[in-house]
């Protein structure tokens, strides 16, 4: 059985200003996959997560090209709720950002933004979303206290938590674990493996080594362009593009 | 000649050190000469009786009203005019043209003399406007006034919230409103509180903006049409016109006392409201 499309980009282009920051990028997110994105800083990785909730909006001079489908859908088109794409492909960035609020409230932001008054519902959101990232047994006696005590490793998976709590179909990881310790990335990719279940998640990353680790599939982004997307075992053993070789052999970037 | 680096250092620090002391002593001798000469002066009866005889004897109590209902409405009136330019300007609209002139605007209002303000707002509202001296005419003098400090102080606030705090909450779905009453508005409220209490305390000793609009009735004002004097203005004229020095001094302490207190409160709050967020 073939997995069904979940985003599928043809022919996207991304601008700064003047600046063409991806070109004409084609390419497949499955459903339930874990997809690995990696390449050198500048190659245009994070351009292209944030086009996908169309956070790069904010930025002045942003402009798009081609097409890009979450879920048969051009996220582009006239017509589209921005504020309702960016709640089903929930971010994580690459520095953990609690807003300055108790733990409880971080994770319910998202929620209460929507227009998610019940306070029931909401705590119930929120024990879920912290269940699943493993925070739960760690904070539960702190849910009041300021989420900015955590450590950095539980700040970073209470923002996953924090989307979690959107019920999101994708979760987009902005090289989630490049300010962590090793046994707190650990703890963050044991997370990604149980999420895969049921969400569909592309992780930017600048490790090499995390995405042979954690991605299904793996893509080599080099100076805005799609080098080459394929198995991960595939791209890390016996990439076709000679350029690919070279970056996870470690020879640039 | 070189000195060595030691010497260097030592004169340095000395120095520097001579001027913060004397700038706080300077501080504290305005303050300790207002109190030791009004401070004798202050009793229940002095706080809470009008005027008599121009002031020779009773109290101050109309003045103190008269104050507190025109830094009120100041305020009142300058908040939201001042918070919402300068929600516009850092969250609504890209550096432009236009921003600069109001920001160049802002910053040309601050430099105003306040008399220049008194004799405008003694123009337009008094006489234009058929207000009178009247407490309505002296708090939109005032507002006026402090409006370049709070929408100064306001912009700088919120600038300093990291650009992060809005790019989650628009992540998660936020809508641009929401990103700035929920995260941005908290996060900025102790810069904006700082503008509002500058305002407060330039407002409260404020005398030639409000002399030319309030006017300098002794009566308890009633409504906003009366005209009232400010604890400034009463200061002004007992000292000027050599009614009662010891009365003048009284009013003054209790012009610094008000303005301490307000202070003090003020952090006491924030205080707790921080607690609360972070």
């Amino acid at each position: 059985m073939v997995p069904s499309l979940a985003i599928r980009a043809q022919g996207f282009s991304h601008y700064f200003g003047a600046k063409q920051t991806l070109k004409n990028i084609n390419l497949e997110v499955r459903q339930n996959e874990i997809l690995g994105i990696i390449g050198p800083a500048g190659s245009g990785k994070s351009t292209f997560l944030r086009s996908l909730n169309r956070l790069n909006d904010l930025v002045p001079g942003s402009r798009v090209e081609g097409l890009l489908e979450v879920e048969g859908r051009n996220i582009y088109e006239p017509g589209i709720s921005v504020t309702e794409l960016r709640r089903r492909l929930g971010m994580v960035f690459a520095l953990p950002v609690p807003l300055p609020r108790s733990v409880f409230e971080n994770v319910a932001f998202g929620a209460r933004m929507a227009g998610v008054k019940d306070e029931e519902e909401l705590t119930r959101l929120v024990t879920d979303a912290l269940k699943k990232t493993a925070l739960w047994d760690e904070v539960v006696t702190r849910l009041e206290t300021s989420a900015l005590k955590l450590s950095g490793g539980q700040q970073q998976r209470l923002c996953i938590a924090r989307i979690l709590a959107l019920k999101p179909r994708f979760i987009l990881l902005d090289e989630p674990t490049s300010g962590l310790d090793p046994v707190s990335t650990m703890k963050i990719e044991e997370t990604l493996r149980e999420l895969k279940k049921e969400y569909t998640i592309i992780l930017v990353t600048n490790n090499t080594k995390q995405a042979a680790r954690v991605a299904d599939r793996t893509a080599f982004f080099l100076n805005g362009e799609l080098i080459e997307v394929d198995e991960t075992v595939t791209i890390f053993s016996a990439p076709s593009d000679p350029r690919t070789n070279d970056f996870i052999r470690g020879r640039f970037g | 000649m070189r000195l060595d680096r030691r010497t260097e250092q030592k004169l340095v620090q000395s120095g520097l050190w001579f001027f913060t002391a004397l700038t706080i002593f300077i501080l504290i001798f305005i303050i300790f000469f207002i109190l030791k000469n009004g401070l004798p002066v202050l009793s229940f009866k002095f706080f809470f009786t009008n005027p008599r005889e121009m002031g020779r004897t009773g109290g101050i109590f109309s003045t103190i009203v008269g104050t507190a209902a025109l830094v009120v409405m100041a305020i009142l009136i300058a908040t939201p005019f001042g918070l919402g330019t300068a929600i516009y300007l850092t969250e609504y609209t890209r550096e432009n043209v236009v921003t600069r002139i109001i920001r160049f605007g802002a910053e040309c209002l601050a430099g105003i003399p306040s008399i220049i303000f008194g004799l405008f707002g003694f123009i337009l509202f008094v006489t234009k406007l058929k207000f009178g001296w009247s407490i309505l005419s002296g708090g939109l003098t005032l507002a006026f006034m402090v409006l370049p400090t709070i929408i100064r102080t306001s912009e700088e606030a919120i600038k300093a919230v990291p650009w992060a705090y809005r790019e989650v909450s628009y992540s998660l779905g936020s809508t641009r409103w929401q990103t700035v009453t929920r995260v941005v508005l908290p996060s900025a409220l102790p810069g904006i509180v700082t503008g509002v209490i500058l305002s407060i305390g330039r407002s409260i000793g404020e005398t030639a903006a409000v002399i030319f609009t309030a006017g300098s009735a002794l009566r308890l004002p009633t409504s906003i049409y009366s005209s009232s004097r400010t604890m400034s203005v009463h200061f002004y004229i007992l000292a000027r016109e050599g009614i009662s020095m010891p009365h003048a001094y009284g009013t003054a302490a209790v012009l610094i006392l008000a303005i301490l207190v307000i202070n003090l409160l003020t952090y006491f709050l924030m205080s707790r409201f921080m607690r609360k967020y972070c």
